[in-house]
């Protein structure tokens, strides 16, 4: 039976993260954002706080993107119906995020190597690897969105892999204690033979070469890291080592079909708060709230506040319909591709309309509002770009390969 | 069917003809319909066991109400098993009755007889009714509305309205009118015919607020009420044996009335428009409209029960169940067109500038149907949705209307001409942000 509300077992959750929002990020936001590459130390008690809610099952969190349900879960036996760690994970982030989405992406433990982990490491790997802050490391300077493209490679040296390249714009590189590397076992037979490799901080080889500066999301730190023959041991390969002709490239684009959502979720987290903010500066100088079901038969500012709120409605519950498939084992290339397009360019047109409309105050530094309009860009950008989400939305609804449709 | 005949043997109830005919009309066979038609006996064994029970505790003279339904509490985007048979039956019909009389009731401007004769056997007014006046309906069912409604647009809009305009008028008595009132008109619509009726709220001024018509109603010296005013794109105009009718009741605020077709001070005129030509939508001149006391819904005393707010927001609902249907034949309708449309030696959806477009709509549908869903189920469960049908009305009716206008550019020149229906989804499209009341899901 259909119901798009929030589940009541994920209330408090939700709950929870709203307050972790309003009196730990809200009030070191604008501090970090300023003091951009300094570690907000004030995470680490939140991030003890969180590995406690995640290890008591209830919590909401990268390695929790997962297929495969918890004991805990109860359903509902009648028709399998699941509300699990996706959709905890994106309703959660969503309230995480309309405190500051810089430093949600910088909570420790929280990466998304962790998503990464979980979704293509294999049982004793988790095991293992998992508890740590992990990374994840694609992009290259001549690599971006066209990730097949990737130069970095590995190769078989009696027990360790060597890895030699350069990776950038590494989320949480510098601060997480491992690294999810791809990298390529043979350039010349394409997207077959890219694998993901867990590279520990501290391998020989391996160094944090630079840190960016941005135009958001500055409490998160984005690393430059370079491999000059890079050693890890045989085992720390994610998935299997052979190459298996468009097998292995899929297994590594399904942590896309559970981290997208999220993101969608981090979108839709800081347009609320931009919304909320919005509504609160105007409060005084909009008139009443006399076309509540017309808005557009009141002042342009109140039209156009209700247009963007329903545009972030779509986002949101694409979001959530997306986690949910995750959840339900249900493929949601297309769904999880579809939230983030929406949920992208939604925070983007919705934060820089925002700052318009409150003028002056909305621009300077006095305000969050200018802040969260800067972070909202990236969000249409990282874990594939609007672009990117278009072309697999419009080759899966029409049926064509990558080579019809580039 | 020998096992559904056994079982009619039990129901001999009167209220189940609807959907008992449903299973023997020759039309359920040429439409395949016979998985969905044991839905609907499943559905009308289950309505007619409770109605023995019911039977006994019914003698009062109470007005009978759909009660909400009850959420499981769990999120969920999935129809029941019974909505998926119901909306795949309705997917049927439009595909095979609607959408090839679109064209000509477009061009007629009216909706033909014999499609809404057809619909009619459907049995969709006996799921509308409560099973206590005659009906099968046990709970409120906005969202099996809006499925149904999504299906019937997906064939044509403009007929669809015509099939569920008198189901507007048969809601807003089930929910707002007296028992009196409901047992006067509501068992016709049970019966063999199809009959027409609507919902009057939308007035032909600009900027028009639908919770504050200008249409008013004054009291007569023989306590009756004369009506004055407007209503406009009014469907099934020509044929509809009564309107009910918002209009502005001084001291009490807008309030509806039962106004019957041959009402004396009452003309109506054809109201052609852009689109939905194919719902027969004419204008209504009130002129001193004299009609008796107890035709106001819910009796002549300051209503507590009549929720104007609730009526315009059901109605948006419905409206953007249409705006899905109609964008969902779109994103259909171009996809093979594109796959098969050759430019510069290959398809044309080869190329982002037309694949964007599409996948942009695909998007759109799905956000759309999501947000409708959604104001429909919290209507459903008795919760607030005002808020949710009003964001579901902007997004529908801003992105319907953007899949409506991509849908003629993906075609071309080709688009613009009648060969194809994309120029009269476009026309249809713009209904959504300008139609209120005359659907209520």
């Amino acid at each position: 039976m259909i119901n798009l509300e929030i589940p009541k077992r994920l209330r408090p959750l939700v709950e929870q993260a709203h307050a972790i929002a309003t009196s730990v990020f809200r009030p070191i936001s604008r501090k970090y954002d300023l003091a951009e590459h300094v570690y907000p130390k004030e995470l680490d008690m939140l991030a003890a706080i969180l590995d406690g809610v995640n290890d008591g099952g209830a919590g909401a969190s990268a390695s929790q993107l997962r297929r495969d349900t918890t004991p805990e879960d109860p359903g509902d036996g009648a028709s399998r119906n699941r509300n699990g760690g996706n959709l905890a994970t994106v309703l959660g982030m969503m309230e995480l995020c309309w405190g500051d989405v810089g430093l949600a992406l910088t909570i420790p433990r929280q990466g998304l190597g962790n998503a990464a982990l979980s979704a293509v490491g294999t049982d004793e790997q988790k095991a293992r690897f998992g508890k740590r802050w992990i990374a994840m490391a694609i992009t290259e300077p001549n690599a971006g969105s066209d990730s097949a493209a990737i130069r970095t490679h590995a190769r078989l040296e009696g027990d360790s892999w060597v890895i030699s390249g350069e990776k950038i714009f590494v989320t949480a590189g510098e601060r997480a204690e491992a690294i999810v590397v791809w990298a390529t076992l043979d350039h010349s037979l394409g997207r077959a033979a890219i694998k993901s490799f867990f590279v520990p901080k501290g391998s020989p080889g391996m160094k944090v070469v630079r840190l960016d500066h941005k135009l958001g999301i500055r409490a998160s730190d984005t690393a430059t890291i370079m491999f000059d023959e890079c050693r890890i041991p045989k085992e720390n390969i994610l998935g299997s080592a052979e190459i298996e002709t468009d097998k292995s490239f899929a297994g590594a684009m399904k942590t896309f079909d559970n981290t997208r959502p999220v993101i969608a979720a981090m979108a839709c987290g800081v347009a609320r708060a931009a919304l909320d903010r919005t509504r609160k500066v105007l409060a005084d100088v909009m008139p009443g709230s006399a076309n509540e079901r017309s808005p557009w038969l009141g002042s342009h500012a109140e039209a156009d506040l209700a247009r963007l709120e329903a545009e972030l409605e779509g986002a949101r519950l694409l979001t959530l319909n997306a986690a949910w498939m995750a959840d339900n084992r249900i493929p949601n290339s297309l769904q999880a591709s579809m939230a983030k397009a929406k949920a992208g360019r939604a925070v983007t047109e919705i934060t820089l309309r925002c700052v318009e409309l409150c003028g002056a105050s909305g621009y300077a530094e006095t305000d969050l509002l200018e802040k969260w309009a800067r972070d909202a860009k990236i969000l249409d950008i990282f874990e594939g770009t609007q672009q990117i989400q278009m072309l697999v939305v419009a080759r899966r609804v029409l049926g064509k390969t990558s080579g019809e449709l580039h | 069917m020998p096992k559904a005949t056994a079982l009619f043997q039990r129901i001999t109830s009167a209220p189940l003809r609807a959907l008992t005919r449903l299973s023997g009309s020759d039309l359920t066979d040429r439409l395949h319909l016979r998985r969905p038609a044991e839905a609907a006996i499943y559905e009308a064994v289950r309505a007619g066991t409770k109605l023995v029970k019911m039977a006994a505790q019914t003698t009062t003279g109470e007005a009978k109400r759909l009660a909400p339904s009850k959420a499981s509490g769990l999120f969920d985007p999935r129809p029941t098993e019974e909505q998926v048979l119901m909306r795949d039956a309705m997917r049927r019909f439009a595909e095979e009755v609607l959408r090839p009389a679109a064209r000509g009731a477009d061009d007629a401007a009216a909706p033909p007889n014999a499609v809404l004769e057809q619909g009619h056997a459907l049995g969709l007014a006996g799921l509308a009714i409560p099973e206590a006046l005659g009906g099968a309906a046990t709970e409120r069912s906005t969202v099996t509305n809006v499925l149904i409604a999504e299906e019937l647009a997906r064939g044509d809009m403009g007929l669809a309205v015509a099939m569920l305009a008198p189901l507007a008028a048969v809601n807003a008595i089930v929910e707002w009118g007296t028992a009196e009132q409901q047992a006067r008109y509501l068992p016709s619509f049970l019966g063999d015919g199809f009959v027409p009726a609507a919902l009057a709220l939308l007035e032909p001024r600009p900027l028009f607020d639908p919770m504050r018509p200008r249409a008013g109603a004054v009291r007569t010296n023989d306590r009756g009420w004369a009506l004055w005013g407007e209503k406009s794109l009014v469907p099934l105009s020509a044929s509809a044996r009564f309107f009910v009718v918002a209009a502005e009741v001084r001291g009490q605020g807008p309030r509806l009335f039962v106004v019957e077709r041959d009402t004396p001070g009452l003309v109506i005129t054809p109201d052609p428009a852009m689109g939905i030509r194919g719902a027969g939508l004419g204008r209504m001149h009130f002129e001193g409209a004299r009609v008796p006391d107890d035709a106001m819904l819910g009796g002549s005393t300051p209503s507590t029960d009549f929720d104007l707010g609730a009526l315009v927001d059901r109605a948006r609902i419905a409206w953007g169940a249409m705006a899905i249907g109609t964008a969902q034949a779109v994103l259909d309708y171009v996809i093979p067109y594109c796959n098969a449309r050759q430019a510069f030696g290959e398809p044309i959806s080869n190329r982002q500038a037309v694949a964007f477009m599409i996948a942009d709509a695909a998007i759109e549908v799905e956000g759309m149907r999501l947000l409708v869903h959604r104001a429909a189920a919290l209507a459903d469960q008795g919760a607030g949705f005002a808020r949710p049908a009003t964001l579901a009305r902007l997004q529908c009716a801003a992105k319907g209307m953007k899949i409506g206008s991509d849908g003629v550019q993906l075609l071309g020149g080709h688009g613009f001409v009648k060969e194809h229906p994309v120029e009269r989804w476009y026309r249809d499209l713009r209904a959504i942000g300008v139609l209120e009341g005359a659907l209520l899901a």
